[in-house]
């Protein structure tokens, strides 16, 4: 067993299940979507991002091209959040359902990421 | 520039995730835990106001207890992350500049600014391998006749050395091994304003090496080596390079020269000296005619050189050498050579010459000064090795001092300054003493004491455009005089001289004024700038050729011909 490997699929699983947390249930409800949800989702594609850098195989770019593109989406709901929501409050539902929709995007990126994982794991021999 | 980036984010990842983990886990912290506002209400800062707390916090900015002054909680949990989050950063901030001093990363550094100067070089340039004595003589030659080149060197001290020399034009210069050809792909041998190649290392296994990338990735560019070796000159000869050139063998040929035909060697070191160097003013090195002995001190491989010339020249010789070296017939000392015991042993009071050759310029110079104290009438020829010893040698003047690297980047030098030159000096070097004195002479008088200018050029539509234009509108053809005319009063004449004449298979040294030139002559001329740029003119602008051949009436623009012509039917 290699504890980077273990750490580096961890980090990976873990961004898309937060993600998909984040984005699950109605999309104009904030009953379903909890600030703190998001927050740790964009920490933790951070962290995904900065553990891909430096890989110059294909599938590494691949997988940092994903990485980046659910960074970005959740960034701008983030910045999304801080803006439309009214101070010390959830946003309304307008608000709302642009900030889900785009950690949606994020998480079908996420999800690219998990497949491509996946995909890599399966074709090693061993 | 790839490279850098990636080298950096390679290093800086453990950082970078430890500074996102402190960070997340202290703004999360601090949007928990519970404050209270002015009025003692119960309040929770958020994440945005918990992110910009830390990061001020982090940084060591410190702006205080923003929005509101903090609970002990609050204060007991910021006295725990600002431990965490300090040294979180001094990790990171330690890591970025270890990175800098990292010899890897200041390669890729060096290597991606080196990349983007070739690849931004526009003009033709000449790829330099080896910055040795020789390479940086070259060098700087190249610059101070304005032509554009980048180095290659293997040593880090010796490209330092460079980039602190007084270049009038930035070259890149890169530390690498020459013998890969990603190096010299990366020097720019496949740019096509790439012009020659000048493989002048020290080990001629590197020049070989260079020699053959050149061949195999550029075939037909031009290609100087060094050879020290004769086995190694030939294996490089074979692939067919430009010219082959042994230090030792030139140094010989510059000896025996001096010796057979001093007006020549004294011409030709004026010609091909540095630009702005002078004509020797005294009379050339008038080496004792023989019967006589020379004393050749130290006998490696420019001794022996020296050594066979003065034989040829009907000389006795006499060596010492520091290693013992034992020629039979030869009377030979075991010594270093500075001592009286063992000059006397050689007879250097009978003695008509000495040649000092060893690699130590100190072991050089003493021996010459205890020669000339026993003998001072004795000719004294000294092997100079490193250009910072010029001042000592100067000051000793001896009859005759060569310097190899010196020899060896005139060579290049005139191989590679304007076509035709290295042929003209060849046909030089052929003559006699009475040739060499009256071309001196007449030079001397046209130009001055300052080494000329060479330049050449074909008459054509490439490189003369005007006056070919004139030549084929039926004019008489012009004498070679008509070329040093002035182009604003034809009766003038501008300082320069014909030297060489190409016609076909047929050349033609010093042609007289009057000889004719025609459609397809190849010229060289040596003079003054003020002649080359003159002459230009007229090359290139067929009305200032026409005036300068005396035609006043082609001497007009195309409108006014026509409008002539129309007239005259």
């Amino acid at each position: 067993m290699n504890l980077e490997k273990v750490v580096f699929a961890f980090v990976i699983l873990l961004a898309a299940t937060l993600n998909f947390g984040f984005v699950y249930g109605g999309v104009e409800n904030p009953a379903h979507h909890h600030i703190w949800e998001l927050f740790a989702a964009t920490t933790v594609n951070l962290v995904a991002v900065v553990l891909k850098f430096g890989d110059r195989t294909h599938i590494g770019a691949v997988q940092q091209a994903a990485s980046l593109v659910a960074l970005l989406q959740l960034l701008a709901a983030g910045f999304f959040w801080f803006f439309l929501a009214p101070k010390d409050a959830t946003p309304g539902p307008d608000a709302l359902s642009s900030i889900v929709s785009l950690a949606a995007g994020a998480l079908v990126a996420n999800g690219v990421s998990v497949v491509i994982l996946i995909v890599d794991t399966s074709i090693q021999r061993r | 520039m790839q490279d850098v980036f990636l080298i950096t984010i390679r290093r800086l990842r453990a950082p970078l995730i430890l500074i996102i983990l402190v960070f997340a886990f202290s703004t999360a912290g601090m949007a928990l835990i519970p404050g209270a506002d002015p009025q003692g209400h119960p309040w929770h800062m958020s994440i945005f106001q918990a992110f910009y707390f830390v990061t001020y916090t982090a940084t060591t900015i410190g702006f205080g207890e923003i929005p509101y002054p903090f609970t002990d909680q609050q204060r007991l949990f910021s006295t725990l992350i600002i431990y965490l989050l300090v040294i979180g950063w001094a990790y990171l901030v330690g890591s970025i500049l270890s990175l800098t001093q990292d010899r890897t990363f200041q390669q890729a550094l060096v290597g991606a600014r080196f990349r983007r100067a070739v690849a931004s070089l526009s003009e033709p340039f000449y790829l330099v391998c080896g910055l040795g004595e020789t390479g940086v003589t070259v060098v700087r030659m190249l610059d101070r006749l304005g032509f554009r080149f980048t180095a290659v060197d293997r040593d880090e001290r010796r490209v330092q050395a460079l980039e602190l020399e007084q270049l009038s034009l930035d070259a890149p210069v890169l530390y690498a091994d020459v013998r890969s050809p990603e190096t010299l792909a990366m020097a720019g041998l496949l740019k096509p304003e790439c012009k020659a190649v000048l493989a002048l290392c020290s080990e001629d296994e590197a020049n070989l090496g260079v020699s053959i990338a050149a061949c195999l990735l550029r075939p037909g560019l031009p290609v100087i080596a060094r050879a020290d070796s004769p086995a190694m000159a030939a294996s490089t000869s074979a692939l067919g390079v430009y010219r082959v050139i042994s230090p030792f063998r030139e140094f010989g040929e510059r000896v025996a020269l001096a010796m057979r035909a001093p007006d020549t060697y004294r011409l030709l070191a004026w010609l091909t000296g540095a630009p702005g160097s002078h004509l020797p003013p005294s009379q050339p090195p008038r080496i004792p005619a023989a019967p006589g002995r020379w004393i050749v001190c130290g006998y490696g491989r420019y001794g022996r050189e020296v050594g066979a010339a003065v034989q040829r020249a009907g000389f006795e010789l006499a060596i010492i050498d520091p290693s013992g070296a034992e020629i039979p017939g030869l009377l030979c000392v075991k010594a270093l050579g500075a001592g009286a015991p063992e000059l006397r042993e050689v007879g250097v009071e009978i003695a008509c010459g000495l040649f000092t050759g060893s690699d130590d310029d100190t072991a050089n110079l003493a021996v010459a000064i205890a020669a000339r104290r026993l003998n001072p009438d004795i000719f004294i020829v000294m092997r100079q090795n490193l250009l910072s010893s010029e001042i000592l040698f100067a000051r000793f003047g001896a009859d005759m001092t060569l310097a190899p690297p010196q020899i060896m980047a005139t060579e290049c030098l005139a191989l590679l300054r304007t076509p035709l030159l290295a042929e003209f000096l060849d046909l030089v070097r052929a003559k006699d003493n009475l040739w060499a004195y009256a071309l001196a002479e007449s030079l001397r008088a046209l130009v001055g004491d300052e080494a000329p200018l060479f330049w050449s050029f074909a008459i054509d539509d490439d490189e003369a455009p005007g006056l070919s234009d004139v030549l084929r509108r039926g004019k008489d053809a012009p004498a070679i005089g008509d070329f040093s005319r002035s182009a604003h009063a034809r009766e003038d004449r501008a300082p320069c001289l014909a030297v060489l004449l190409v016609r076909g298979p047929e050349t033609l040294e010093l042609p007289g004024d009057e000889v004719g030139v025609r459609l397809g002559d190849r010229l060289l001329f040596a003079g003054r700038r003020a002649a080359k740029d003159n002459q230009s003119l007229m090359l290139s602008n067929a009305n200032v050729a026409a005036y300068v051949l005396g035609d006043r009436r082609q001497a007009e623009g195309w409108i006014w011909r026509t409008f002539e012509k129309a007239l005259a039917r």
